[in-house]
């Protein structure tokens, strides 16, 4: 386990890492990723059951995560490097050809870690719940996470999947938003808005949590009681309030690096402003 | 010509039924999963014996598909239907990502295919299904033509570790193979052995297809049918085969000219051995309300119209 204050050092090594790799990459999507940084450095060090020497797809015995929001991949490869999943050199192969970080998650080249592929919207909670009943099914005990973007909650199919899990029960799955205000074409609610997502999500059968998604003081006692929620018939949400950009103050509060590159100029303004903790790859 | 003898009407999709509860009590990590449809797709004696490992999601296909991914990821052999045109036009982005780009064991399975739906017309009638999934890198589309045929693909769907798209009908139609025979994915099924030319039949039209050889047998001409009820991975050897003999070919599916068994036909043939080829199809239409015998007749999906295009082959060799 972690601490709060190590976990904000890696949370800053994760972000450096995500300004390389979409700089070297000259493409990706860096403001999602950055706002979603603290959610999965919390999840892969300190919350999720997960051992990336005896990793397989079928996640057997282990917590499992399925990224719904694909183009978040940056963070998500970071951190899956960062906890053992791969070396941390193969980062700057993201986006390249012939790399196996491709510019969303695919199980077709093989990334030790990744459970299914992503990035078309809207499908990974579906996913997630069907994983989820396996494990039930298994009478494995273990839970699984999904995460999804807000405007992702724009697509018909979330609300399918959440009807579908409060009907089946899946009681081993926690669900979070990463609840940063804006997509590729503005804010959320200039473009179509998703209204209140906390009586949205308790009006289809969850119980949700509302939590700071950059503080850890508040993160990790929002996954604790998420844990403790769990097997009671219903599935769990915890919707994380965040800015896209996080981390740097020219990209946070904006959309405008929803899906956009730094370049190498704002490549250095930016590390400048976080700490390199782990060592850069 | 060999000789078939139906043993009673009956429609494919009770023999999809009866599949996959027999692969159902042979493999316990078998799953089905309905959008609603659990009866008109024949789930129910699934879902009656295994209750635990049937999974109704009500009329949410796009979340069906996903679901039915994260339970294969955990080792589930999983078999997903409702009617053709809902497990696949409307959800061909969830099976493109989570089934056939994601490569998870599920098995698409699609009753009430093509324009013999009948009376529901073309809104429920697809035929462009075939096209869309083979166009999958790895999928497998499979489009059985009787009951014990539908029966027999059903169980090797299961076995077979991987996406597979099962096509499979509503009326009640001649029920004509073997009842013992194994299905082999991927292999062309020799019906009638010819001279002549060569009718490559899929699905409801391989009954039609034999029809024809009759009626071109009392007219002095040999055909050979030969049953494609695996479209992807398609027999090239055997069709191959089949034209060096005869020279000529006709095609008949249940389906749109566009992607469907005609131009998987011509396609081996024009790297292979090319030949004139007819192809008896929905051509570049859209279904309508009728009764399904009505609708094949005229929308020529029949014996009569097979006939004529063999002659019109074997005319332009």
């Amino acid at each position: 386990m972690a601490s709060i204050e190590e976990l904000t050092r890696i949370a800053s090594q994760v972000r450096r890492d995500i300004i390389r790799m979409v700089t070297a990459a000259k493409s990706g999507h860096p403001g999602g990723s950055m706002s979603s940084a603290d959610i999965l450095t919390a999840l892969y060090f300190n919350v999720m059951r997960h051992d990336p020497a005896t990793w397989t797809r079928e996640g057997k015995g282990q917590d499992v995560f399925i990224l719904s929001a694909g183009h978040l991949a940056p963070a998500y490869y970071s951190l899956l490097a960062r906890t053992g999943y791969f070396p941390v050199q193969e980062l700057g192969t993201l986006r390249k050809f012939g790399s196996r970080l491709q510019g969303h998650p695919s199980v077709e080249t093989g990334v030790p870690g990744i459970f299914q592929t992503s990035g078309s919207l809207g499908q990974g909670l579906s996913v997630a719940a069907g994983f989820a009943l396996g494990k039930k099914m298994d009478g494995d005990g273990n839970t699984v996470y999904v995460l999804l973007g807000d405007g992702e909650c724009e697509e018909g199919q979330i609300w399918e999947a959440a009807m579908f899990c409060a009907h089946h029960r899946t009681d081993n799955l926690i669900a979070m938003v990463d609840w940063n205000g804006q997509q590729i074409d503005g804010r959320i609610d200039d473009v179509a808005g998703v209204g209140d997502l906390k009586a949205k999500w308790e009006a289809f059968g969850w119980d949700v949590l509302v939590c700071d998604g950059h503080d850890f003081k508040e993160i990790l006692p929002a996954f604790d009681r998420a844990k403790a929620m769990l097997g009671k018939g219903r599935p769990v949400m915890i919707l994380m309030k965040t800015d896209m950009g996080h981390g740097v103050d020219f990209m946070a509060g904006t959309h405008k690096w929803h899906g956009k590159a730094t370049n190498e100029e704002q490549c250095r303004e930016a590390l400048a402003q976080l700490e390199e903790t782990l060592g850069d790859y | 010509m060999k000789e078939y003898t139906n043993s009673g009407n009956k429609d494919t999709r009770s023999g999809f039924g009866a599949g996959l509860l027999e692969a159902g009590r042979r493999d316990s990590s078998i799953v089905a999963m309905a959008a609603d449809l659990a009866g008109s797709v024949k789930m129910e004696a699934f879902a009656k014996e295994f209750p635990d490992r049937f999974f109704q999601c009500g009329i949410a296909e796009a979340n069906m598909i996903g679901a039915a991914a994260g339970l294969a990821i955990t080792g589930k052999t999983v078999f997903a239907g409702s009617f053709a045109e809902f497990v696949t036009g409307r959800v061909y982005d969830q099976i493109r990502q989570e089934v056939a780009y994601g490569n998870t064991n599920v098995k698409i399975c699609a009753s009430h295919a093509g324009i013999t739906l009948g009376e529901d017309g073309a809104t429920h009638q697809t035929m462009e299904d075939i096209a869309l999934m083979r166009a999958l890198p790895g999928m497998v589309v499979i489009n059985p033509c009787d009951y014990n045929q539908t029966r027999a693909a059903t169980i090797a769907a299961a076995e077979y570790a991987g996406p597979v798209y099962l096509r499979f009908g509503r009326p009640a139609v001649p029920n004509f193979t073997p009842e013992d025979r194994k299905f082999e994915i991927g292999k062309a099924i020799m019906m009638n052995e010819g001279t002549d030319v060569s009718i490559f039949a899929t699905g409801h039209l391989v009954w039609e297809a034999l029809q024809a050889c009759a009626i071109l047998e009392d007219r002095g001409i040999s055909a050979e049918i030969i049953d494609i009820a695996t479209i992807k991975p398609v027999d090239a050897e055997a069709i191959l085969a089949s034209v060096a003999k005869t020279g000529a070919a006709v095609t008949a599916e249940e389906h749109n000219t566009a992607g469907g068994l005609g131009e998987v036909i011509c396609t081996v043939l024009a790297s292979g051995r090319p030949a004139p080829v007819e192809i008896i199809s929905g051509g570049d239409r859209f279904g309508q309300s009728g009764s399904p015998s009505e609708l094949m007749a005229a929308y020529g999906l029949d014996a009569a119209h097979i006939a004529e295009a063999a002659i019109k082959a074997i005319s332009r060799k």
